[in-house]
């Protein structure tokens, strides 16, 4: 049984699909939420603490949507502002700071788009995280459940593993947004997803992220089980590599250049 | 002139197009209406004044026009010019379109690399092209721009970079979005080395190039009336469906917001540029401090 791109777009956003708060809540045998960046506010789209892993406190950071309309608009539909990614990194340096290994759950149609955003440097916060990850000296890994929309996905992306579920999408830009911007009528997504290749199986071809996770017994106590052996188990390898941060620049750094011209 | 007078006051500048459209007057000398006086300026007197309107209104303009204004003569020397980009998503009419921006560009990419001196300093130089796809970074203008941080790490050298850009390159799909981290890191590496980076907004900086290099320069400057931001206006006021605050995402406003260090006029940027790498030359000199 294999979906369309756009229908695995569609399953991506499904509201029934198990959010960040979940994959903490399951995988994970505590957790601690931290709230705030310090610097405007606290961003409710970002969950974001300390948790413990097979015994090992580990920081972890994930974007949430929220089930029901409330929880959603509550969470702003999963639209980080720039409040969350400064809390994101804010937690990431402490990680840095006490060596605890950083896991975050992306899940995100897109950094939020509005005025107060931009007012407040939504541009800036993405690009701080981006430079700051690149060197911070523990082990990240980041695991797409949902959407990966864009610069906003990535601010919690740029990771030693990136791994995608399944049925999760990830993307530069939306189907709508791109079929808008190419033939002025949102009503093609179905065409244009076919053309970004945003799917799991595209992702890793083009060598962007390294796994797959399989999406059955989804939710279920199976699945988070399975996900945190597999985080054990990673962390574990990453944390006694001495060239962790060399080998993050090198995974980046050959993006791309297969398909290009030199 | 002194450093202070480039911090000018707040210029409030109309939306509108920026290219360049001239139009045939009667008695044969072409003009180009402004978007922000509405007069109509004759060509001559806009080339002759680096396309900036007389009521101060900053066009648009080309990348290798650019480097010959801020570089000192033949200085400028072109690195990684043979990177062109490929089409990794086989994106439909992609290679097309690359083809018809190759031709009226005369540029293999949207960025053009190289080393050059500013009044008399060497540095590592990037300028975007507006007319190569709205400036918009894929694969190979990625790997230009990190490529060009490596070489600046390996020869020491400070990095300036004018940024035009409406973002990632949607026709390089997840690839475009990986060239944010791979910018990013290669900008962190030269930061780390105590080499500065300078960059220049100019008219639009938007999109995944705000949200990458553009915003992670130690010094951050931008041309008047530049709009600067991440997301589209036209987005944000249909995601909205609010009125966007007068001069909304101007350079003007994005400094007032805290985000940018000074405004710069296209006439002083070289002066002010030669003087800024200049002042990063080195730390206090012990000597003079001699009574």
């Amino acid at each position: 049984m294999s979906q369309t791109p756009y229908e695995r777009v569609k399953t991506a956003r499904d509201s029934q699909r198990p959010t960040g708060l979940d994959y903490i809540r399951n995988v994970f045998e505590e957790f601690l939420e931290l709230h705030g960046d310090r610097r405007f506010g606290d961003d409710p789209a970002v969950v974001g603490g300390i948790a413990v892993l097979k015994g090992n406190p580990v920081t972890v950071i994930a974007i949430e949507k929220g089930h029901t309309a409330r929880e959603r608009a509550l969470r702003n539909f999963g639209s980080p502002n720039p409040e969350g990614y400064r809390k994101a990194l804010r937690l990431m340096k402490q990680a840095e700071k006490f060596g605890r290994p950083v896991v975050c759950f992306v899940d995100t149609s897109g950094a939020c788009c509005g005025i107060g955003a931009e007012e407040r440097g939504q541009g800036q916060a993405i690009a701080e995280n981006l430079l700051e990850l690149s060197t911070l000296c523990v082990p990240i890994i980041s695991i797409l459940i949902g959407e990966g929309g864009s610069g906003g996905a990535l601010a919690l992306a740029l990771a030693d593993r990136v791994w995608m579920l399944r049925n999760a999408v990830y993307s530069v830009i939306s189907p709508e947004g791109c079929a808008s911007i190419l033939w002025k009528d949102a009503k093609k997504a179905e065409e244009a997803a076919q053309h970004l290749k945003l799917t799991a199986e595209d992702a890793k071809g083009f060598g962007v992220i390294e796994g797959i996770l399989s999406e059955r017994d989804l939710g279920k106590k199976n699945f988070y089980d399975r996900l945190g052996n597999i985080l054990t188990r990673e962390l574990g390898a990453l944390s006694r590599d001495p060239d962790l941060v060399g080998k993050r620049y090198e995974r980046f750094r050959r993006m791309g250049v297969e398909w290009m011209e030199r | 002139m002194a450093l202070i007078n480039f911090l000018k006051p707040k210029n409030e500048l109309e939306e509108g197009g920026r290219s360049m459209a001239p139009v045939q007057q009667d008695d044969g000398e072409p003009q180009q209406k402004c978007p922000n006086c509405h007069k109509e300026i004759p060509l001559s007197l806009l080339l002759g004044r680096d396309l900036v309107c007389p009521c101060g209104y900053h066009f648009r303009m080309r990348a290798r026009q650019r480097i010959g204004r801020i570089t000192d003569k033949e200085s400028f020397r072109e690195l990684f010019s043979r990177m062109r980009p490929g089409n990794p998503l086989a994106f439909p009419g992609y290679e097309e379109k690359l083809e018809v921006m190759r031709g009226a560009s005369r540029e293999e990419e949207s960025v053009i690399c190289g080393t050059a001196c500013i009044e008399g300093q060497e540095c590592c130089l990037f300028v975007m092209e507006a007319h190569f796809m709205m400036g918009s970074m894929g694969s190979a203008a990625g790997e230009k721009i990190t490529s060009l941080f490596e070489y600046a790490v390996e020869h020491r050298l400070p990095v300036i970079g004018y940024t035009v850009s409406g973002g990632a390159r949607m026709q390089e799909g997840l690839l475009s979005l990986m060239q944010m981290a791979k910018t990013s890191a290669a900008v962190k590496r030269h930061s780390d080395a105590g080499l500065l980076y300078l960059a220049v907004l100019t008219d639009p900086t938007t999109g995944g190039v705000t949200a990458s290099f553009a915003m992670e320069a130690d010094l951050i400057l931008a041309e008047p009336g530049a709009v600067i931001g991440f997301a589209g206006a036209r987005v944000i006021e249909q995601t909205t469906k609010k009125a966007l605050p007068k001069g909304f995402q101007t350079a003007e406003f994005v400094l007032e917001h805290g985000f940018v260090d000074c405004i710069v006029e296209r006439k002083d940027q070289r002066e002010v540029l030669g003087k800024l790498l200049k002042l990063h030359e080195g730390g206090w000199n012990n000597e003079s401090d001699a009574l």
